[in-house]
């Protein structure tokens, strides 16, 4: 403040004096800061800040002062109050999230309860299965060929060179329909819709087919009269019996892990020839000296059969109208069931069909 | 086929190094699979002796069996000299037979899975019993438990140890063989593929100087060669029916797997095992006349060796002489001209028969003999006169009697065609380089005549009457060259184009379903009348007709499905029955309906069949579309410390059903309609405009009692290749408009009659363009409404995709919509 005010009003207000000022505003926000809690904050605005408070009634005042008095004391009330106001805010910022964090605490609950209002659904492990089957093998290119189960007998025997009179046929022990000349069966092997695939389609064809099938086998541990295969079927210009060993060994490793492979022994099946049976190396103990003698998923093998396969008989190339001179093909079979059973160590074949929700809902909806 | 390993070496020159572990595996690879590998006798140690049963007294027991103590001269074996006392339970011997004794001390295989059974002299039926006779089975050497183990005379003195004489020391491979490879179901043939794979010599047990057929044979006439191209005979005469089979032979049928008999089945089984020629021997004494060989006559009947009396077709091959039929040729002999013990003159016949007849003949009368095995699989044709002449030889040398000079031949073997085989071809499927000379040397080693270069001309072995194609012959060449050198090489497709929209589309139901909480089942799709009962399906429900299977597992379910609900009731109810307090399950799958357009007809295979018969062929296949059930019954939505739980009712079932239709983007319409297995009021028909795709609701309270469900179950099924045809694979994008909402509700009195469906649909349809949606959100009933009425409370929301719509607007919008229920249905706004 400078020298003596020549021009001083002689209408003086002593609550406009600086120091006064000053004391209201200190007042306040002490008051502020000695505010605990929010209602506490309101009694102190009301004091401070409020319409009766000693700074509201002094910026009243101010109007009453000579013009050349009213704009220093307008300053000097207004920064008072500004400095008010702001207190103000930051004290009840303070004392609101204050507030909040007490509120968070006495709303702590017990994160631990289980809470399972509606139990979770599941698809079944062997369709599970069979698509993964499928998408490993789209994933080379092939497609998904189906049909259906109730299968007339010429596609499901004749077609792939078994004919009427074929020892095989009674290999299968296979469901008939009523009248017998109807002459359809409840399909035995996937190789139908190979057949279905060979007549409605030209090579080049790689097709994967997974599906149901039956034989009159009772229902135990081990066997069910309804069971799930998969075929392979390749039919192009130049196909080997290589071919069919890769096929298997990609099959064989994405199936039941890397460096599991496959050996083919010879066998017999009426519509490839040459044929072979398929093992794979033993998944548990991998053939491996020291542990395979006390493997008991091998029984001391170091291998596990798993399908049948074989270079297409041209026979049955010729029964669906495709140059056998131009194409060979491969087909390869093997049950879904039996390796779903190997990769989850399911060890009774009934869990598979009896439907009960604690076996499949251990699988959930996708792999 | 179980073969003896020291058989096997009689006709290949194996290394006497060579393991039998080694030999199987080998085999194995060739072809002739491993089945299993037996030592008989190992597992058995201590004392095992013969002896000779010196007296026998029967004792009847309190418990109604009879023993008999026994005094056995065991030699020296008991340390003694003196004899053995044994109770014995048996009955089947008398004194002076040789038995089988194991003496105290000895240790016996015992059953499965167990260390072996001590045997110790011990107290019984009020003697001391010291030591055991023995029979088949307590051997380990099969199932034959029907008596005591009696040894020829001869076969060896009291005390000496048994082992040689049962075969013990022996090892057997039993081989799983294919029915391609008849030739291995016998010695001979196993042999061979065991002297090829280990490149030794092999002698051919056939190879063998028989004498020319001549005219003073028994007299034979066959009147159909087609049946039966080669029919041998030879009589044995002044032969001793009581001679005992020499032990080593009865030691190698019994490793072979069958029952010693008498000399003459011994002989003839030995022989057949040897060779894999069945023969069969006729009383000469029993015969009346000459031997004929027909197809059997309408009516005609036969007792069969096994004692059943036979209607016989006139496709079966009969074996015949003046009095009619006397054996089912090939396959079994009959009972008038069997032999016996008295049989002193003998009739061995050695006939090539055919393979599909003998098939036939085998199905039709359920007959499976090993002679009938190895006739309909092919067996060689040339050496029915070895065999013949093996059997006389083997029975006058251990039976007594003469051969008669007299052979019979009718017929002569067809002779195999030569097969034109690329000499490349078996490289070329293989993938594998295989050398020219491999392959010549390969098909030469299994019998076959190579001549050519580059075309090979292939005349294959008699006994190999499976190669008839040039494949044929490249699966022999690549398994000698060996199936485990083929090379991995993963084919190259033209680009695939994944899965089909089906396919996926068939995930994504399995997956909605999953999420809504339900988990997937699989049933057996087989049924029956009674499964419809407990449906309650009415005697003429479109269901009940269902394709009927000619041999079902069960009687009582003889038809194929044709709905899914069984499958998923009964799992059900199991799941509830196993504890669960509520249970959500679904299943796809297929079922059938019987088709009326005829049988499927059965083409040939030479050629692929017309269009035309191929449209004819799955015109026949019943229709077999693709469902979907569900059930949820119990709780549907836990109780717990958070509330009250839920138990499963109607509303889920539709819920589902609107559900996976909204998942797949399709508009479904639920009508209300009755049908069994629903509570014919709690029953909704599921459509997609006018096609019916299937129901939805509470299951009928009878058949939640007939499954033990709990009432208030609901089910559902429908047609998902119905509900998937009306798909769109990927719908128009949406306009989402930003400009506000403007909200109405009504409350409508309606008749308590009328289907909620039906105000909605009024309401939406007067609501115009600016509905975006609308929502039931109460229901109300009672004496404010009035008798017969309920209030709906519905709520629409309008919104312009261009500008904040009037209080005006959104009015006349709502008014309209009112307008509509009230002449539609005859609603009145509250
Ligand atoms: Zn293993």
């Amino acid at each position: 403040m400078s020298g003596p005010n020549t021009d001083y009003d002689p209408v003086e207000v002593t609550a406009l004096q600086a120091e006064q000022v000053t004391a209201m505003r200190d007042e306040a926000l002490a008051a502020f800061a000695a505010a605990g809690d929010l209602a506490e904050l309101k009694q102190a605005r009301l004091d401070h800040a409020g319409d009766r408070s000693p700074l509201a009634l002094a910026n009243r005042e101010i109007g009453a002062l000579p013009p050349q008095a009213r704009k220093e004391a307008g300053q000097r009330v207004g920064q008072a109050r500004g400095a008010v106001s702001k207190a103000l805010a930051d004290r009840t910022a303070v004392l609101e999230a204050e507030a909040e964090e007490r509120m968070l605490v006495e709303e702590t609950v017990d994160v631990t309860l289980p809470v399972v209002r509606r139990p979770r659904g599941a698809r079944h492990p062997l369709t599970l299965m069979s698509e993964y089957i499928a998408d490993l093998f789209v994933a080379m290119g092939w497609e998904v060929a189906e049909g259906p189960v109730l299968e007339a007998e010429w596609l499901n025997f004749d077609a792939l060179n078994l004919g009427p009179d074929h020892p095989a046929r009674t290999m299968q022990d296979t469901f008939w329909t009523e009248p017998a000349d109807d002459h359809l069966v409840l399909r035995t092997h996937t190789s139908p819709v190979q057949a279905r695939t060979m007549l409605e389609r030209t090579p080049p064809i790689y097709v994967i087919c997974p599906g149901r099938v039956f034989r009159t086998d009772p229902f135990d541990a081990t066997h069910s009269p309804m069971f799930h295969q998969v075929e392979g079927l390749v039919v192009d210009e130049g196909i080997t019996m290589a071919h069919l060993k890769g096929s298997l060994d990609h099959f064989a490793a994405r199936m039941f892990g890397e460096g599991i492979t496959t050996r083919f022994r010879p066998s017999y099946f009426p519509f490839t020839e040459p044929s072979a049976e398929v093992d794979m190396v033993c998944f548990v103990c991998r053939g491996e000296v020291g542990a395979v003698d006390e493997c008991r998923t091998c029984k001391g093998e170091g291998w596990i059969e798993w399908g049948g396969c074989g270079v297409v008989n041209p026979r049955v190339l010729a029964a669906c109208g495709i140059d056998a001179d131009r194409y060979r093909g491969f087909a390869f079979g093997m049950g879904i069931d039996r390796s779903f059973m190997f990769r989850s160590g399911a060890g009774d074949m009934r869990a598979l069909f009896e439907g009960d929700v604690r076996f499949a809902s251990a699988f959930g909806t996708d792999w | 086929m179980r073969a003896p390993v020291s058989w096997i070496r009689e006709y290949a020159d194996l290394p006497a190094d060579l393991s039998t572990d080694e030999l199987a595996r080998k085999l194995t690879a060739l072809g002739l699979k491993l089945e299993s590998l037996e030592r008989p006798g190992a597992a058995i140690t201590g004392p095992l002796v013969i002896g000779r049963v010196m007296t026998m007294e029967s004792e009847p027991q309190k418990n109604g069996k009879t023993i008999n103590w026994c005094t056995v001269d065991v030699g020296d074996a008991n340390g003694t000299g003196d004899p053995q006392g044994i109770v014995c339970g048996a009955h089947n011997f008398a004194p002076g037979d040789l038995v089988v004794v194991v003496l105290p001390g000895g240790v016996l295989p015992g059953p499965p899975g167990s260390d072996g059974v001590e045997i110790s002299a011990r107290k019984t039926y009020g003697h001391v019993s010291a030591g055991m006779i023995c029979s088949a089975r307590e051997l380990g050497l099969g199932d034959d438990h029907t008596g005591i183990i009696v040894l020829e005379p001869g076969s060896g003195e009291p005390g000496e140890d048994a082992r040689p004489v049962l075969g013990f020391g022996e090892e057997v491979i039993e081989f799983e063989i294919n029915p391609d490879r008849a030739y291995a179901l016998s010695l001979r043939g196993v042999a061979r593929e065991a002297a090829m794979g280990f490149h030794t010599s092999y002698t051919d047990p056939c190879r063998r100087e028989v004498p020319a057929a001549n005219g003073d044979g028994y007299p034979v006439r066959v009147e159909d060669a087609e049946g039966c191209p080669v029919f041998v005979a030879r009589t044995v005469t002044g032969f001793d029916p009581r001679s005992p089979s020499p032990e080593w032979l009865r030691t190698r049928v019994r490793l072979a797997g069958m029952r010693p008999i008498s000399l003459a089945v011994d002989v003839t089984n030995y022989v057949m095992l040897e060779t894999g020629r069945p023969i069969h021997g006729y009383d000469s004494d029993k015969l009346q006349g000459a031997i004929v060989v027909r197809r059997a006559a309408p009516g005609e009947r036969l007792t069969t060796l096994d004692g059943v009396d036979r209607e016989l077709s006139t496709e079966d091959l009969v074996v015949c002489d003046d009095s009619g039929a006397i054996g089912l040729g090939g396959v079994m002999g009959g009972e008038t001209t069997e032999m016996s013990d008295r049989t002193s003159t003998v009739v061995i016949e050695a006939a090539h028969w055919d393979p599909v007849s003998m098939f036939r003949t085998g199905k039709r009368h359920r007959l499976t003999s090993e002679a009938g095995k190895r006739n309909e699989r092919g067996v060689d044709p040339t050496i029915c006169q070895v065999a013949a002449d093996r059997v006389a030889e083997l029975l006058t040398t251990y039976g007594g009697g003469t051969v008669s000079p007299g052979v019979t031949v009718v017929g002569s073997p067809p002779s195999p065609s030569a097969i034109t085989l690329p000499v490349g071809l078996s490289a070329r499927v293989a993938g594998l380089p295989i050398a020219d000379a491999d392959v010549v040397s390969n098909l030469r080693a299994i019998g076959a005549e190579v001549s050519g270069v580059e075309t090979l001309s292939v005349t294959p072995p008699p006994w190999r009457p499976d190669l008839r194609d040039p494949y044929d012959l490249v699966e022999e060449v690549v398994r000698i060259v060996g199936y485990d050198r083929v090379p991995s090489v993963i084919p190259v497709p033209p680009v695939g184009r994944g899965l089909t929209r089906e396919q996926r589309l068939r995930r994504r139901i399995g997956r909605t379903l999953a999420g809504l909480g339900c988990v997937e089942v699989v049933s057996f799709p087989f049924v029956g009348d009674e499964t419809f009962d407990a449906l309650g399906l009415q005697a003429d429900d479109v269901l009940r007709h269902a394709v009927r299977l000619s041999n079902p597992l069960s009687s009582e379910k003889p038809l194929y499905a044709t709905t899914l609900l069984p499958g998923v009731l009964d799992a059900a109810a199991r799941n509830l029955g196993r504890g669960a307090t509520g249970v959500a399950l679904f299943e796809t799958g297929t079922v059938a309906f019987p088709t009326n357009r005829g049988a499927a007809p059965v083409y040939g295979v030479e050629w692929r069949p017309t269009e035309a018969e191929l449209q004819k062929l799955f015109d026949a296949i019943p229709a077999q579309p693709l469902l979907l059930a569900a059930v949820l019954a119990g709780e549907r939505e836990r109780d717990g410390w958070w509330g009250d739980g839920r138990a499963a009712d109607w509303t889920d079932a539709i819920e589902i059903v609107r559900g996976l239709a909204s998942e797949l983007g399709v508009d479904l319409e639920v009508r209300q309609t009755s049908r069994m297995p629903w509570h014919p009021s709690r029953c909704a028909l599921v459509c997609i405009g006018d096609q019916e795709i299937g129901h939805a609701g509470e299951l009928h309270p009878r058949v939640c009692r007939a499954y033990g469900l709990p009432r208030g179950s609901a089910v559902l099924e429908i047609d998902l290749d119905a509900l998937m045809a009306r798909t769109v694979e990927i719908p128009p994008a949406p306009i989402v408009s930003h400009q506000p909402l403007a909200k109405e509700d009504v409350a409508l009195v309606v008749d308590a009659t009328v289907p909620s469906s039906e105000v909605e649909r009024a309401l939406r349809a007067g609501a115009g363009e600016l509905l975006e949606s609308i929502r039931l959100f109460d229901v109300f009933t009672g004496p404010q409404i009035g008798d017969g009425k309920k209030s709906l409370a519905f709520a629409l929301r309008f919104r312009a995709p261009d500008r904040t719509l009037t209080e005006a607007e959104t009015g006349a919008a709502r008014d309209a919509a009112v307008a509509a229920a009230s002449s539609a249905v005859g609603a009145v706004q509250r």
